[in-house]
């Protein structure tokens, strides 16, 4: 079976993929800002169909999403200062966790059951 | 004709027998006709049919079929099938059997057409469930397990009761709208919020589905919570408390989900994030709200199926879930990469995929009705949900920085069933009518005009530029090993430390009580024995040897005497 040839650690190739180049990344990025851009004016072109006042004001759902989510980031990771703990918080004893597992152990774990 | 009258749970419980007995090609084969068969037997039921009898005073309707019941069991064969594909190469024969069993006691739920019958199989999900989350083996899906097994059981159990006093109220257990008149009617309630992760009651959830197995967690997202929002349809319609339940719902997850490491929890947090677009449909109750929370019912199962699927992939192939141990998976994964990727954009409701046809129908509902406030927060956790699971599940798996890890894509039954998710995901995004034919109410709605397609467009695409933004600042939360405290810190650390407490307080008082008294007793001892302690007195311990003889000299000396006075007068 496939899970048979599974590396138990880092093995990188060394061979280069579509994201390992930087300028794909950019190229991506752009397309991304243009793709914006044009749906912000698109705002102008097309009329729609108002059923809530808010959504007349200029580029109400643009700024919604965008400050929506900075917000949601924000307030996550100010939770993080008193939500987070210990990744064996609740059960001390036990070490569940790959990283810290002899890679031969692995098959007693029985994830791909 | 008698094939109408067998309730589809009937296939399944027998599969679940076959599967016991066989084992290899013939269980696969055999596991893979169920859902199909019995599939294209519901396809042919026309509604009205339902099956009853009597049982003591009370007429059970085990099986009642209509449109609302129809829809979830064809979502649930759909789930079924899927998810057995995603599994046939496990050699467990505890999972198989658990899982046909699981999902039969979930149809037998939906058809259901009294209390009592929907109590049974509400039991029922329970216990079959659990074993597809102990069947992982690790003391921390054990302790998860019964964690889940507890609180579903207690769900069940408020269900009985709640059953029982609407029995005693309405004089019928049949099963439709219910209301909060009653007692009754809010412990049905508590039992169906439960189950369907109301806030507070929701940590089952998140608890327990990352520790299932990898395709346990498959079975599991597609039917517990569904049940329980097919139940609040039929139950709670229009009951207002659950549009805030659902708005609330849909908000406080998304912040969980974007701090959460496990993939596999985050997507348990969107889970419930998804429910609460359903909650809120319901609680407004107007057709088109109804259908919109039962249509994305039905795409949730399965674009939450793709995604947990491919999550799972994940999983099984690299043996782990943390976002802070994966990364840069798409340059050896690249079929379970766009997969994810269709299943992030149908749950994030891009246009052209599932989740937009339905979602937007909750929405214009909410506009319509005057909910503007829960309008804006749904709005907020539409944006949130394509940042957490659209964005943050395939950036953290398969992009991100690069982890080393160079695997494969999974066997092919997990990548064929991950394709007909996708496939659905598409086709349903595509061509909506197809579903809406199949909708309890016919309301005309068209999910493809100008503004919504904008609209939608134009809030998506600038969350990401916030997660852009963010991440090239440097400001987005990195993925870190942890444990967030949520409300099950309650039951799992407060309640345990709490009780634990007191009980060593009231020890520790018992005990001074007992050595007070104690110590009170050997005083009062000590001084009466003080007291009586001379030499000859009457509670003495110690007596000289004299004093010995000389009662002895008395007993004999009266033994003497009375001896004569025997001889003396006989």
């Amino acid at each position: 079976m496939e899970n048979n040839k599974r590396p138990d650690d880092k093995q990188s190739d060394g061979k280069k993929y579509l994201f390992d180049d930087p300028k794909n990344i950019k190229r991506l990025l752009n397309g991304f800002y243009v793709c914006c851009g044009v749906l912000v004016l698109l705002d102008f072109v097309i009329h729609r169909h108002i059923s809530h006042s808010w959504e007349n004001l200029w580029g109400f759902y643009p700024i919604y999403g965008f400050v929506g989510c900075v917000i949601l980031v924000v307030v996550a990771t100010w939770m993080r200062t008193f939500l987070m703990r210990d990744e064996n918080y609740y059960d001390p004893e036990q070490n569940d966790s790959p990283a810290q597992l002899n890679p031969t152990e692995k098959g007693e774990r029985n994830v791909d059951a | 004709m008698w094939m109408l009258e067998i309730p589809p749970f009937v296939p399944f419980f027998i599969g679940a027998l076959m599967a016991a007995m066989t084992r290899g090609i013939l269980r696969n084969a055999l596991m893979v006709m169920i859902p199909i068969v019995s599939g294209l037997h519901l396809w042919m039921i026309p509604e009205g049919v339902y099956l009853q009898f009597a049982f003591l005073e009370y007429q059970l309707i085990p099986y009642s079929v209509d449109k609302l019941s129809l829809m979830f069991g064809y979502v649930f064969h759909i789930a079924a099938l899927i998810a057995i594909v995603y599994s046939l190469h496990v050699r467990d024969t505890m999972q198989q059997v658990a899982a046909m069993l699981y999902a039969g006691s979930a149809l037998g739920a939906v058809f259901a057409g009294d209390l009592l019958t929907l109590f049974v199989f509400w039991e029922l999900l329970a216990f079959t469930s659990v074993f597809l989350i102990w069947a992982r083996r690790t003391q921390s899906a054990y302790t998860a397990g019964m964690r889940y097994l507890i609180i579903q059981v207690l769900s069940g159990v408020i269900l009985l009761a709640g059953t029982l006093f609407y029995a005693a109220d309405k004089g019928t257990l049949e099963f439709g709208y219910i209301g909060l008149d009653s007692i009754a009617g809010w412990l049905i309630l508590m039992a169906f919020g439960i189950k369907c992760a109301f806030p507070m009651a929701h940590n089952w959830l998140t608890d327990a589905y990352p520790e299932a197995t990898v395709t346990g967690t498959v079975f599991l997202s597609a039917f517990t919570t569904k049940v329980a929002v097919y139940a609040l349809a039929r139950g709670y319609p229009g009951t207002e408390l659950l549009v805030y339940i659902g708005a609330a719902m849909t908000c406080f997850p998304i912040f969980f989900a974007v701090i959460e490491n496990d993939l596999r929890r985050v997507l348990a947090y969107s889970l419930i994030n998804q429910v609460g677009f359903m909650v809120v449909g319901i609680g407004i109750g107007t057709a088109l709200a109804i259908n919109g929370a039962v249509s994305h019912a039905f795409n949730d199962v399965i674009f939450k199926g793709l995604l947990f699927m491919s999550m799972g992939a994940v999983l099984h192939m690299t043996g782990r879930i943390n976002g802070s141990d994966l990364g840069g998976l798409y340059k050896t994964m690249p079929k379970t990469t766009i997969l994810c990727i269709v299943g992030a954009a149908s749950i994030s409701a891009f246009p052209l995929f599932s989740g937009f046809v339905s979602k937007s129908m909750v929405m214009s509902a909410a506009l319509e009705n005057g909910h503007d406030w829960i309008w804006l927060m749904l709005l907020f956790a539409s944006a949130g949900v394509f940042h957490h699971a659209g964005i943050k599940i395939p950036y953290f798996a398969f992009f991100a920085h690069d982890s080393g890890l160079r695997v494969s894509d999974p066997p092919n039954n997990m990548l064929l069933a991950m394709f007909i998710a996708a496939g659905l995901c598409i086709a349903i995004g595509i061509y909506p009518g197809a579903l809406y034919a199949l909708l309890p109410y016919d309301t005309g709605y068209n999910p493809y005009d100008a503004t919504h397609v904008l609209a939608q467009t134009q809030l998506l695409f600038f969350s990401a530029l916030a997660f852009v933004w963010l991440n090239l600042k440097g400001k987005y939360p990195p993925e870190l090993r942890s444990t967030n405290l949520d409300f099950d810190w309650i039951y799992r650390r407060a309640l345990p430390q709490g009780l634990q407490k007191v009980f060593s307080t009231i020890w520790q008082i018992d005990n001074t009580i007992r050595q007070a008294f104690l110590t009170k007793l050997d005083v009062c001892l000590g001084y009466i024995s003080s007291k009586n302690h001379r030499l000859s007195g009457l509670l003495s311990r110690n007596y000289p040897a004299g004093s010995m003889v000389l009662w002895v000299a008395v007993i004999l000396a009266s033994y003497l005497f009375l001896s004569f006075f025997t001889k003396f007068f006989y």
